[in-house]
């Protein structure tokens, strides 16, 4: 093929990209919009989604109530509205940290639930509940409570920092010293949890369970608003690195040479990173292989370029965290399916698939 | 000017560079050869700063190299290393316009695909920019790698920048090429040096050296063995004492580039003075 006018070619290229790029994100907002309406209907109590937006334009006070959906009413907007938010900020901030994480590590296989990383968050969430009882004659239970994203952080902060010193030698990641440092993390974490959990009769610290496969359940609103921005704020700053890491990814010499300051940009992802997944944790529990399965999704159908990346990721994230907790409450109604439980079904065999895949490149 | 004087880099008992002294000028190519282990990746390393030397300085354009700012020193200096490896679906085309991020804000302009292009073109890569990086032979992702570094500091057309004063570095960029493919890089490397540009190479084989640079740096075990236009460096008793080989240099008169023969040795250590 001979290109007669490369930079025409080029400038055609890259419209068709930006194209692309723009129905694709498109298609994932409707996706997401679909993702939602069908989350709002299903459930042990079925809601139209004309109801639904009928009883919300009642709630604002656009029309006037209708007394026969007042139950039904609470039941969307005190538990199935926020369970929704929760979910998608969930889905958005695990792919963005699993983008974030795979592009650090310069390796697909890096996910904040394998490396450690959730884990770490949920042990230190768990042992926080604990020691928080002997706290609480200075503080406040609410206060407490607020705590809780803060002290997941540091925990993730810590297992995060832990797995990049032992898996990582002059910004070359060994993959096999990665994930082994995941399974020795996820281990510690697991029989912690499983200490405090049966030395304590704590109700706020609920069961080994919810830590390690995850739930959206019991969110309100209160706490939503509170944790809400502690997710977002750190996965919008995490989404400005997309230049960063697509630098990166050519390997941390290469960055450099492109007047990229590594270490310093390094340090605020991982912060980044141990905030947003901390956050999510202390709301809601370890779920695995969301930050894995997006990702590569999305590099499949549109590339690596972080630019794109990164918001499709998020897209997607909380369009298939909604639906899998729809499918979590549905399945075996009236009780409930820890979401990991789904997410590592769809999630494990992906992971097995993609190590096989990387042994036959000889990636490791 | 790049300058490095005195550099010497020690690695536990072992001084991997003992005082080395180097410099390229604007306009200039020089050229690195020595035996594996003489130091020759670890010079490149201390000269564009991703190793700090245990002594001596490195200047780039009369301002030490920790002095530059980041951003500023990409725009004028670029380095082609050895191990740039990606496993992740990007185009060819991509990971060319990675190397423009130094002049670029979120998104390309026409100037940074017009410098794009013309770095492809001179790498022989127009052709791969739509295919996915992975997919591609090393000799292509090594010629795509090399692309990247030109556009990196391909001087903006428009505004008419001169090329005094940019710098580019490359470590072996002959790995993994055909024989044809060796000496397009080498062209292109010696065009830019043509256009003012100064340009640093790490060589394996000193016919290329010879053929392409105007200087040869020779290091043997970490210390500078010979300095200075080919036709003075290259000896037969050069080769024997550095390369440990046996070799004969022809110096053809009106050509003013050496030629080195190597013969077949007779055993394999034949020559060889370690």
């Amino acid at each position: 093929m001979t290109v007669l006018d490369p930079v025409g070619h080029f400038i055609a290229l890259a419209r068709r990209q930006s194209r692309r790029t723009t129905l694709a994100v498109l298609a994932a907002v409707a996706f997401l919009l679909v993702a939602c309406f069908v989350t709002i209907h299903g459930g042990a109590i079925h809601i139209a989604p004309l109801d639904a937006l009928r009883m919300l334009a009642a709630r604002t006070g656009l029309v006037d109530a209708v007394p026969a959906t007042d139950a039904l009413s609470v039941i969307l907007i005190e538990i199935r509205l926020p369970r929704i938010g929760l979910g998608i900020v969930t889905g958005a901030g695990l792919a963005v940290a699993g983008v974030t994480l795979q592009g650090l590590f310069r390796n697909p296989l890096a996910d904040p639930g394998l490396v450690g990383v959730s884990t770490g968050a949920a042990l230190a969430a768990a042992a926080f509940i604990v020691l928080g009882r002997s706290l609480a004659e200075y503080l406040s239970p609410e206060i407490l409570r607020h705590a809780l994203p803060l002290a997941a952080f540091f925990g993730g902060l810590i297992a995060t920092i832990v797995v990049y010193a032992v898996a990582t030698r002059e910004g070359r990641t060994d993959v096999a010293a990665l994930l082994l440092a995941g399974v020795a993390i996820n281990a510690m974490a697991a029989a912690g949890i499983g200490l405090l959990v049966f030395i304590s009769s704590e109700q706020e610290l609920r069961s080994l369970n919810f830590w390690m496969l995850g739930s959206l359940n019991g969110i309100t609103w209160s706490r939503l608003a509170f944790a809400a921005p502690l997710i977002i704020l750190p996965t919008l700053l995490l989404m400005q690195f997309s230049r960063h890491l697509n630098a990166l990814l050519l390997g941390e010499a290469e960055a450099r040479h492109l007047g990229f300051q590594v270490e310093r940009m390094k340090r605020v992802m991982v912060g980044l990173v141990a905030l947003t997944v901390g956050a999510i944790v202390a709301l809601t529990g370890a779920i695995g292989f969301v930050g894995l399965l997006v990702p590569h999704l999305v590099r499949l159908m549109m590339g690596a370029d972080h630019r794109t990346l990164f918001p499709l990721s998020a897209l997607l994230g909380a369009s298939l965290v909604l639906l899998a907790d729809l499918v979590a409450r549905t399945i075996v109604v009236p009780a409930e399916l820890p979401i990991g439980i789904l997410t590592a079904l769809i999630g494990g065999p992906f992971f097995l698939w993609l190590l096989m895949r990387q042994r036959d490149q000889g990636a490791w | 000017m790049l300058n490095a004087s005195e550099i010497r880099v020690v690695r536990g008992q072992r001084r991997i560079l003992d005082d080395v002294s180097l410099q390229v000028s604007s306009g200039e190519m020089a050229a690195v050869i020595g035996p594996n282990g003489a130091g020759k990746t670890t010079l490149l390393h201390a000269m564009s700063g991703a190793l700090l030397p245990d002594g001596g300085a490195v200047e780039i354009g009369g301002r030490a190299l920790g002095a530059w700012p980041v951003k500023e020193l990409a725009r004028r200096r670029a380095v082609l290393t050895q191990n740039a490896t990606l496993g992740f679906p990007f185009t060819a085309l991509q990971v060319v316009m990675i190397g423009r991020s130094p002049h670029m804000g979120r998104h390309p302009g026409r100037g940074d695909l017009r410098a794009a292009a013309a770095a492809m073109s001179e790498t022989g890569v127009l052709h791969l920019a739509e295919r996915s990086y992975p997919t591609l032979s090393g000799g292509e992702k090594q010629r795509v790698q090399l692309a990247r570094v030109l556009a990196q500091i391909a001087a903006d057309a428009e505004t008419a920048e001169s090329n005094v004063g940019r710098y580019l570095l490359l470590d072996e960029p002959t790995n993994n090429l055909d024989l044809a493919h060796q000496h397009l890089v080498l062209a292109a490397a010696r065009r830019l040096a043509d256009a003012g540009v100064a340009v640093l190479v790490v060589l394996h084989d000193p016919n290329h050296a010879a053929a392409y640079a105007d200087r040869i740096h020779v290091l043997q075990h970490g210390r500078t063995f010979a300095a200075g236009a080919p036709r003075d460096v290259l000896t037969s008793h050069l080769m024997s004492s550095v390369f440990g080989v046996a070799a004969r240099v022809l110096n053809e008169p009106g050509r003013d580039r050496p030629y080195v023969l190597i013969w077949p040795s007779a055993s394999p250590h034949s020559g060889a003075t370690h």
